[in-house]
């Protein structure tokens, strides 16, 4: 009982008044707009007001207001709707009004409305003049509401009927279901370059920030000015030696501290390929961190610290190089790309080069690469000989082979499985901007989504409508599983989105497991013990209650029901109970256990 | 808790009456009473009664009520223990079998009658009269985004909160929402401790987390301290002591209970023996896998031979209502004791090395000497044994 039930029982309202009067968690509910978006709507009124001036007495300041709102903010939008409206009301009487008048459409209103569901919401709007042009009409409680904002809604409503049909379209139209996705994506398939992510993993201090800074620059990512000023800014407090890794190094704790604490993300193209890059810490204390980046790789770089004494900090028990390799191909990676790092300290010699890819293939092969999968790369980040550009003349006589972005551009993307149900772990949750209140970002990892969909986020029940998609920062209409993507979206508010939480299509959604049997691999000694269960971004505690079985390694039969205590290296079947809510978990799931600071096994969910 | 009279006889039954003074003597009394007990409390009933001219009155009387006992529950988070059970004593206003509920109070005496006062049972009352000085402590474990705000006393962990917020990733170019949370993310903290931790009274508060995290959250602390002026939290300077630990789940604790820093500061503490006998059985269970055994068969076949340097036992036991089952714990602790060879510990389920143990199935030993196959038996008395396990640990 204990613990659980403490969990259970904790008073949620008391985190709630933490939080009190402030934007960022909670908010809106009861007293309307936060301060955030009220400064926004008077910053949206000023320029609407500035455009279309204040001679046309049917625009008021609050029906400005209301549009401002409905459209997100989006004063361009805004503006095109209101002046389209004006237009509209002269032709009014040609068009009788079809769609259901909503009531008390004041911004205070609109946003009660989304959480009572008792009148329509703006996007209740949008879904009725859908459904009204496929001719299933809505009933409707707001017949009865007869005030003059009533009217100017239903106006709007109108105009928005005007520009379906005849005009040119001035309402955002959200189609649903209407794209095949995966047809479509098999006709662009050839048009465009496909995206692959890689993680770039290794032991603290490898160099791994330095090599893809390094690599952004030099692919012309990151200009000139911008790293000057870093040298200049990290000689401040003495760090000049990390200049390039502040590429990826941008809070103040990373920066002053000189490591990598979370996952930075970028991208770069060449002329064979688009990549994005997760540039993971190796500290042991961010591994967490670390498996959020691996969950979303297509492949690995390895970096390794060449240095004396360096490289086998990193390879012993204890050291992260071993560590990381185990986990991203446990997490289903399979290729590897060894950097060779700071070779430039080695004095680009070839005997410690071969002495750590001896030992690193050796290694590498025990942990389940294949050897046609792994491949070394010899190089230095700090002074960018063979990452873009070849080394020096005459620098690695005794190799020929590919330069780092040379390799990147042999590995290809994993096929992901496009056609099947949607999922995506939540990796971030913002405010998209002005136009775009709640943006969730990720990679899909199976599936697919196009704008107008209704998704649910697991283990919550809160749906949203997709208004946007961004496939690489650009816009998009749809992505599949392998695109690093941002969703918009509508209809809900951040604090029902939780990093970690998976997106499903509403009418698809997996169901969160409060208990599950797991196929893993030991690291480490198991008995029943507190572990943490990662998934990708998601981190949630919870316990080993019974070891069910031992496995034969080669066939998978069973070698020992029941055992008290699984070795490490061991094959195993273990029950698994999640400590506080159900885990948006299923069949086939991948995961991580951590305890006691240290990866004891990896596995899937049965 | 005051033990105001003890009455057992020869053949074991018997009452004893006490008066609770704190929360966790709450917690005590939860690991006293058992169905089938009667408990004597004093209750509050309403009293309706009909005056001649026929209408009716309803008034308040206090009264002490004996019941017997159905059920007991109890809320850690509120230190408070709710006995159900059917009135076994006759007064002027209540009949013997009705139901009635007995909050017990602070303050007031109750009165625990058993057929059966065993030496555990005992052992509850004489540790909860102990009057050993205190040693209440704060903690606070956490990662980005969760942090448990947590007061540890002698017999139970409490977790006063729980923080679970979403912080924004550092992005490209935009480092402001992740630090401008992450601040945010410690004021909460700072405001829960304030509101949930008393301070002056507390040996130490430590501060847990991976990375750099819990030294932030110090600096924060102080430079708050400072800037509103609080003298308490300033006064408590030395008190605050910043841990390693790899997660901010609560589970942490025993990496917190564990760390150099702490035991330095609590080694005579009951917790952190009991944190260190736990680390001892898992450790033994890595180095020597036949000196640690767990589960109640095992354990008992290791008894039998006289095997147990350091028995494990979790209380959560001996709160069974099968009497079956709370004999065969008793006798493995006598036994134990009887030996003269093994040290028996009673952890509490409440806090965290109880709860590790009780994840082990609520019994675990460290041996003298290796043993093995003490898990092999016929399958079909497996099957019953681990369907009693699960009820237990579920
Ligand atoms: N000489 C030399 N120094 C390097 C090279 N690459 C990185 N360094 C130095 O190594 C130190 C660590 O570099 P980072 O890039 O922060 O290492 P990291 O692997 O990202 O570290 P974490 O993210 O904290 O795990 C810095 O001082 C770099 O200047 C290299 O190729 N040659
Ligand atoms: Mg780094």
């Amino acid at each position: 009982m204990s613990r659980h039930k403490i969990v259970r029982t904790m008073n949620l309202a008391d985190e709630l008044d933490d939080f009190d009067g402030e934007d960022d968690y909670y908010g809106e509910e009861d007293e309307g707009m936060s301060p955030a978006d009220k400064a926004r709507m008077a910053d949206g009124l000023k320029r609407v007001r500035e455009v279309i001036g204040s001679d046309v007495p049917s625009l008021t300041d609050e029906k400005i207001e209301e549009t401002l709102w409905y459209y997100y903010f989006d004063v361009e939008r805004s503006i095109t709707y209101l002046l389209n409206q004006v237009g509209a009301t002269e032709k009014k009487k040609q068009k009788k009004p079809v769609v259901p008048e909503p009531k008390a459409p004041t911004q205070k209103a609109a946003i009660k409305a989304k959480q009572a569901f008792d009148v329509p919401s703006p996007d209740d709007v949008v879904i009725a003049a859908q459904s009204q042009s496929k001719g299933i009409s809505k009933s409707s409680k707001g017949e009865k509401a007869g005030s003059n904002t009533t009217a100017s809604i239903q106006k709007g409503v109108e105009a928005l009927k005007v520009g379906d049909t005849a005009e040119k379209p001035t309402l955002p139209k959200i189609p649903r279901n209407k794209i095949d996705v995966v047809a479509e994506y098999e006709k662009s398939k050839s048009k465009r370059k496909e995206n692959a992510n890689l993680v770039v993993i290794g032991h603290v201090d490898a160099g791994k920030s330095t090599l893809m800074g390094r690599l952004l620059y030099d692919s012309g990512v990151v200009d000139e000015r911008t790293i000057q000023k870093y040298k200049q800014e990290a000689e401040k407090i003495g760090k000049s030696s990390f200049a390039l890794a502040w590429v990826l190094d941008q809070t103040g704790e990373e920066r002053a501290r000189g490591v990598t604490i979370d996952i930075a993300v970028n991208a770069f193209e060449t002329e064979r390929g688009r990549f994005t890059i997760l540039d993971a810490p190796g500290h042991r204390d961010f591994i967490p961190n670390m498996i959020a980046g691996a969950a979303q790789a297509d492949f690995a770089v390895l970096v390794i610290d060449s240095s004396p004494g360096e490289f086998e900090a990193g390879f012993n028990v204890r050291g992260q190089t071993k560590e990381h390799a185990l986990l991203v191909r446990s997490m289903g990676v399979q290729r590897i790309i060894v950097a060779v790092n700071k070779l430039d300290l080695m004095h680009w010699d070839q005997d410690r080069f071969d002495e750590i890819k001896q030992q690193m293939s050796q290694f590498l092969t025990t942990a389940g690469f294949q050897p046609k999968n792994v491949s070394f790369v010899p190089c230095s980040g700090l002074t960018g000989d063979n990452i873009v550009r070849k080394p020096a003349d005459g620098l690695i006589s005794w190799y020929s082979g590919p330069t780092l972005v040379e390799e990147l551009e042999t590995a290809k993307p994993v096929i992901k499985a496009i056609e099947k149900p949607l999922r995506m772990t939540i990796a971030d949750v913002y405010r998209g901007g002005v136009i775009n209140p709640v943006t969730i970002s990720g990679r899909i990892e199976v599936g697919n989504v196009q704008v107008g969909d209704t998704i649910v986020a697991i283990p919550g029940d809160e749906k949203a409508i997709v208004k946007g998609i961004e496939v690489d920062n650009q816009t998009a209409e749809w992505a599949v599983a392998g695109n690093n993507v941002q969703l918009h979206l509508a209809n809900i508010e951040m604090e029902h989105l939780k990093i970690g939480d998976v997106i499903c299509q509403a009418d698809n959604p997996l169901v969160p497991l409060k208990e599950f049997e797991a196929k893993i691999l030991a690291f480490e000694g198991l008995t029943p013990m507190m572990i943490d269960i990662h998934r990708g971004r998601l981190n949630a505690s919870g316990r080993i209650t019974k070891l069910v079985a031992t496995l034969d390694k080669g066939n998978g039969s069973v070698t020992k029901k029941k055992p008290r205590h699984i070795g490490p290296g061991s094959l195993a079947v273990v029950n698994i109970a999640v400590t506080g809510a159900p885990l948006p978990l299923e069949k086939g799931s991948k995961i991580v256990l951590r305890a006691d600071g240290l990866t004891v096994a990896a596995g899937v969910v049965e | 808790m005051r033990l105001i009279k003890q009455q057992v006889e020869r053949d074991g039954s018997g009452t004893v009456t006490l008066y609770p003074e704190e929360p966790e003597d709450m917690w005590h009394a939860f690991n006293l009473i058992r169905v089938g007990d009667t408990l004597r409390a004093s209750a509050v009933r309403r009293i309706v009664s009909e005056s001649s001219t026929g209408s009716t009155s309803s008034t308040r009387v206090h009264m002490n009520l004996t019941i017997t006992v159905d059920k007991v529950d109890f809320d850690s988070q509120a230190g408070q223990l709710h006995i159900n059970g059917r009135i076994s004593e006759e007064n002027k206003y209540v009949k013997i079998g009705a139901h009635h509920t007995l909050d017990l109070e602070l303050n007031r005496n109750f009165t625990v009658g058993k057929a059966e006062w065993d030496s555990v049972s005992l052992g509850v009352v004489r540790e909860a009269c102990d009057p050993a000085e205190k040693a209440e402590i704060g903690a606070v474990v956490l990662h980005e985004g969760l942090a448990n705000v947590c007061l540890i006393t002698e017999h139970m962990t409490v977790l006063r909160q729980r923080i679970d917020v979403s912080i924004p990733r550092k992005r490209t170019g935009s480092v402001t929402a992740f630090e401008k949370s992450m601040e945010k993310f410690y004021d909460t903290i700072y405001q829960s401790i304030l509101r949930h931790l008393p301070i002056s009274n507390l040996k130490v508060v430590l501060l847990a987390s991976p990375g750099f995290l819990a030294e932030s959250l110090q600096k924060y602390i102080f430079a708050e301290a400072v800037k509103t002026d609080n003298k308490t939290v300033m006064g408590a300077k030395p008190k605050f002591v910043t841990v390693h630990c790899s997660t901010g789940h609560v589970h942490a604790l025993n990496e917190v209970l564990k760390s150099p820093a702490v035991i330095a500061r609590l080694a005579d503490t009951k917790y952190a023996k009991e944190t260190k006998a736990m680390e001892s059985f898992f450790k033994m269970m890595q180095t020597d896998e036949d000196r640690a055994w767990y589960g109640p068969k095992e354990v008992e076949r290791a008894i039998e031979k006289g095997a147990v340097s350091t028995l494990l036992v979790s209380n959560s036991l001996f709160r069974s209502n099968n009497m079956q089952e709370r004999r065969r714990y008793v006798r493995m602790v006598e036994d134990v004791k009887a030996s003269g060879a093994g040290e028996v510990m009673i952890l509490s389920s409440i806090h965290e090395s109880g709860v590790r143990l009780d994840g082990l199935g609520g019994v675990a030993a460290i041996l003298l000497f290796p043993l093995q196959d003490l898990d092999e038996s016929d399958e079909e008395q497996d099957e019953t044994e681990e369907g009693n396990e699960d009820n237990e640990n579920l």
